[in-house]
């Protein structure tokens, strides 16, 4: 009951104790500084107090693959299981999309024509209309018809099938993880718990073992999209059914409902669009994952990007093929935001749709049936595609022509002004004195208690052996998070402003957010090549889009009356914002940072790719190397290096909000 | 401003059940406290005051409640927001679990149930209508009125027909097809009640049915309900903030404040006999002239006395005050038989009419 007052969230004001420990913080410090010989140790961590955690994991995860039992079966009897079963499920997509069906051996009895391209772009376009309208269909058209004449249909179906799957095993299996921490209120701070982890561990780090026990493949691939884009339907799916009306579920009760009956006929339907808004994030989270899934084996648009990448020349192609996840990425989001907001409608409206369905479905499967006496309708001949490889290659080289001059000036001035001094820096900075300067802060926010579990979160990177790549990973994030707050709060400001600028930031974010974090890297290499400062600017603009919304709802949401007594007050516009609106949408802008900073970080780890040395490197070469130990150990610091910024932010804000009374 | 006509149409007369009718829901000394061991607590002070349960640290919803719901009246359960009223009436149909007390429905007791027994009983015998409609998104209209029924497992083409019969009953016959969202509030509720009735209940909850509608829809609804009584004669248990209200449909009315029942009665014993500055508070508003009988206010007859127009003791005031006023002796109040039980001064019905304070 409310009645039971929560008076304690305020931080606690000790001044003596204050004085005390930022005394501590500042001897620990400045010591190693001052006197270099005396606090070495305080300075550089001692390799020999350095812990073999990678060994250790390397061991564990070892033992797992080769002795571990269940009693009936060995841990790696079922991991084959597994990989087994989503192997035969992912046939069935896969023959319709990509292979067809041979009859016989080799197709020596017959081949079943896999769907037509033109089918497919005909329902999707069908579909699209019924869903969203006229814009929606020219946008579905455009989009798959693009994949089409620009020879990416065969890579793109791959991918798509995989799509398909991943996201139906994740919607699935999201929801029923979902209801059963619904139902068993027992297992759902565990569910929590583990969702919380799943969110802050980066892909790459359970790559490594993924691959250690499943395998390369596209099975692999599978289930490490899986593993990530499953957590948030989980996360929604509880939220969702908690938020359905209390009066339908006493409704279920009264009208006598089993509880399987009061689960399905009334609160999953009820709860309705929020786990539609779950399966436009799974969807957009698997596609995000092509890439990275590609890198162990998962083929499709992903390897054709990866690839270029890799190649000197290939930016023209890579390009080509990131377009290609691109316009996947925006139709599918849409289509599926689109449906989120579909009302039931009745009477004519509703034969109309289903009418639309069907002729969508006629459509698919009359082009499929065609190909069969027109194979130019399963497979588009070479002669019909476009292909812009060569305008992409062109551009490339117009641009290394034309603007390398000032892009490297750009970056040699960052990273002769910026970089290379912030990451001197950091790297020199004395572990012990970073460790104090945590525990202080945490303890300002949240009392001992609280300082001892954050600075122990960041003792694990020294004390693994991390502390170079993880302070390269501290200061890569943290000049990102600057720079995307200096652009994005001007930006949000501006939106919360003008309805137009609103308007136009919102598209411009959703697109951002549709885009997989790997198409970044393409444009940005093209410029600045390898380096710190294309992971730099890829980061920025990966993690930007929170900062402008955020901002720009922050500001939104102060209250009307509150401007109006600004105003009536005699406060000047500038006053306004600074002593009304900035200080009633912090915590609002504060949550917005958190965002950037958790984006940053899995970007960091995408990124590494184009030659940063951080905690992100050690985990792509501990791929190479499958050396699952280091892999892991690296994926915990970023993913405790997360945990770290979400908890003292979240103190902050809960500080913030309880003095406030929001 | 006062007038002598009525200012408006005087309420549906209700079919007003004999006093006598027997009891069809009784709940005893029923409590409901929040807070960590409730029931260990209650069993140790088992008259424990406001004042000792919230020092130990716990909430008390519902304090103490005993009453007696007739087979076939409205009972309404009146009290401010936090009064406890929604839990009250949540422990009678034990959507909340009481925290100690019984509930009689039928000679048994509700709180003995195992599940298995409360969904029959819950699925046959008992209604409910909610505040905010509670009506499933996803269905239409004829899909939401059919929906216990489909709970019940009864097939689709014998639900439909059943809950066709119900939504013409609240007269939207013509909107069986739309979706919820496609109504106004004054038909989402409408769907609403049919929903509560498609089963057929005895025993009819609703929970501030019709806080949620502006006030002109409200009173449109006020009569509807009236009127669906008159043709189904439900036990009503009716959960209202709204004394006007309250005085409107209910037979009895029981007053709720801070988790306790303060006083239960007619509208017009309220009016004549507040237990309390509380209830003498809710009454003091009313146009009193719309509550109090005849019967009620009338004096004893000094014998001899000549008496002017006969008018039956259970008519209100406003009602017969035209006729009282246009008479040269007093009105003789008379019972069903025609005997008379005492006089109605002029004196008397302008006092009520203009209403000053007692």
């Amino acid at each position: 009951m409310s009645d039971i007052a929560l008076d304690d969230a305020e931080p606690r004001t000790r001044p003596s104790t204050g004085w005390l420990v930022a005394l501590a913080v500042a001897l620990a410090v400045l010591l190693p500084y001052v006197a270099p010989g005396l606090f070495a140790w305080a300075k550089s961590y001692p390799s020999a107090w350095i812990v073999p955690v990678s060994d250790w994991l390397k061991a564990f995860l070892y033992w797992l693959a080769r002795d571990a039992t269940f009693g009936l079966f060995t841990f790696k009897e079922m991991t084959r299981f597994i990989s087994g079963l989503f192997g035969y499920a992912l046939d069935v997509p896969k023959a319709l999309l990509s292979t067809g069906i041979n009859l016989g051996e080799d197709g020596a009895a017959g081949h079943i024509p896999r769907l037509s391209w033109a089918g497919i772009i005909a329902a999707v376009t069908i579909w699209s209309y019924l869903l969203g309208g006229r814009r929606l269909a020219m946008l579905g058209f455009i989009g798959f018809g693009y994949i089409a004449l620009f020879g990416q249909w065969d890579s793109a179906m791959v991918t798509l099938s995989q799509v398909i799957l991943a996201v139906a095993v994740g919607v699935a299996g999201g929801i029923g993880l979902g209801i059963l921490a619904y139902r068993v209120p027992r297992i759902e701070g565990a569910v929590v718990a583990m969702l919380d982890f799943m969110q802050t561990v980066p892909t790459f780090a359970y790559l490594v073992p993924l691959v250690f026990l499943v395998g390369v493949g596209p099975v692999s691939g599978m289930l490490a999209t899986i593993l990530y884009a499953m957590p948030p339907m989980v996360r929604v799916t509880m939220m969702a059914l908690k938020r359905v009306p209390p009066e339908l579920e006493e409704l279920a009760r009264m009208t006598g409902c089993e509880p399987r009956q009061s689960l399905w006929k009334v609160l999953v339907p009820s709860a309705r669009d929020g786990l539609l808004v779950g399966v436009n994030q799974v969807i957009m989270l698997t596609l995000n994952m092509i890439i990275i899934a590609a890198m162990i084996g998962a083929g499709g648009l992903g390897f054709d990007v990866l690839n270029a990448l890799r190649q000197a020349n290939g930016l023209g192609k890579g390009l080509e093929a990131g377009l290609a996840v691109v316009a996947m990425a925006i139709v599918l989001d849409r289509m599926s935001r689109a449906l989120v907001e579909l009302r039931p409608v009745h009477g004519d409206a509703a034969a109309r749709r289903r009418r639309l369905f069907w002729v969508g479905m006629a459509a698919l499967i009359g082009f499929t049936a065609l190909s069969l006496a027109v194979p130019e309708l399963e497979r588009l001949p070479n002669e019909w595609r476009v292909s812009t490889g060569n305008m992409w290659s062109d551009v490339v080289s117009w641009v290394n022509l034309n603007l390398f001059s000032t892009a490297d000036a750009i970056r040699t001035f960052l990273l002769i002004y910026l970089l290379v001094p912030v990451k001197t820096f950091m790297i020199g900075f004395p572990w012990l004195g970073l460790l104090a300067l945590v525990a202080g802060g945490a303890w300002a926010l949240g009392g001992w208690r609280f300082a001892v579990g954050m600075a122990a979160l960041i003792a694990f990177i020294p004390m693994a052996g991390l502390w170079e790549r993880g302070m390269t990973t501290i200061y890569l994030c943290s000049i990102a998070v600057v720079i995307a707050m200096l652009i994005g709060l001007p930006l949000g400001f501006l939106g919360s402003r003008s309805e137009r600028m609103h308007n136009f930031l919102g598209a411009m974010c959703d697109t951002l957010q549709t885009l997989p974090s790997f198409v970044y890297l393409l444009p940005v290499v093209m410029l600045f090549r390898i380096g710190d400062v294309s992971a730099l600017v890829a980061i920025v603009l990966y993690a930007m889009v929170p900062a402008i919304r955020f901002t720009d709802h922050g500001l939104r949401g102060v209250p009307a009356n509150l401007n109006e007594a600004g105003t009536m007050a005699g406060c000047t516009g500038a006053q306004r914002l600074a002593k009304v609106q900035l200080p009633y949408a912090l915590p609002e802008i504060m949550l917005g940072v958190n965002q950037v900073i958790m984006m940053a970080l899995s970007m960091l780890v995408v990124s590494s790719f184009v030659g940063t040395n951080d905690l992100g490197k050690q985990i792509q070469v501990a791929i190479s190397q499958a050396d699952p130990g280091k892999g892991l150990s690296a994926g915990l610091a970023i993913a405790f290096l997360g945990i770290f910024a979400d908890r003292m932010i979240g103190r902050w804000v809960g500080a913030r909000r309880a003095r406030m009374g929001m | 401003m006062v007038s002598l006509a009525p200012v408006e149409a005087a309420p549906p007369s209700k079919a007003a059940p004999a006093a006598d009718a027997p009891a069809a829901l009784i709940c005893r000394n029923l409590w409901k406290v929040y807070g960590a061991n409730a029931e260990a607590f209650l069993r140790e002070h088992p008259e424990a005051t406001t004042a000792e349960i919230r020092a130990a640290g716990l909430f008390a919803a519902v304090r103490d409640a005993t009453l007696e719901i007739r087979q076939g009246e409205i009972f309404i359960i009146m009290g401010l927001s936090g009064s406890g009223k929604s839990t009250l009436v949540r422990c009678l149909s034990r959507l909340v679990e009481p925290t100690a007390g019984a509930v009689f429905y039928e000679h048994q007791n509700l709180l003995r149930m195992t599940p298995a027994e409360l969904i029959e009983l819950r699925r046959h015998k008992m209604g409910m209508v909610f505040q905010n409609f509670a009506l499933l998104p996803h269905r239409t209209v004829l899909g939401n009125v059919a929906f216990p029924l489909e709970v019940q497992g009864i097939g689709k083409a014998e639900r439909e027909e059943r809950a066709l019969e119900v939504i013409e009953l609240v007269g939207l016959a013509e909107r069986a097809g739309h979706y919820p969202r496609e109504l106004s509030g004054g038909q989402q509720q409408r769907v609403g009640i049919a929903r509560s009735l498609a089963a057929e209940p005895a025993l009819w909850f609703l929970d501030e049915p019709f806080s949620a509608l502006d006030p002109l829809i409200r009173h449109e609804m006020q009569n509807e309900f009236l009127r669906l009584q008159r043709m189904l004669s439900k036990t009503i248990v009716f959960i209202t903030h709204d004394f006007d209200e309250a005085i409107r449909l209910g037979d009895r009315i029981a007053i709720m404040k801070d988790g306790v029942i303060i006083q239960v009665g007619t509208a017009e014993e309220l009016m004549l006999n507040p237990a309390s500055d509380y209830v003498s508070e809710f009454t003091r508003h009313v146009a009193r002239a719309k509550v109090l009988t005849a019967g009620g206010v009338c004096v004893p007859v000094t014998p001899g006395e000549a008496l002017g127009p006969a008018v039956p003791a259970r008519s209100r005031v406003a009602d017969v005050a035209q006729i009282v006023m246009a008479a040269d002796a007093p009105a003789a109040v008379v019972d069903a038989d025609g005997a008379v039980l005492g006089k109605l001064e002029k004196a008397a019905v302008i006092d009520i009419l203009v209403g000053g304070a007692r």
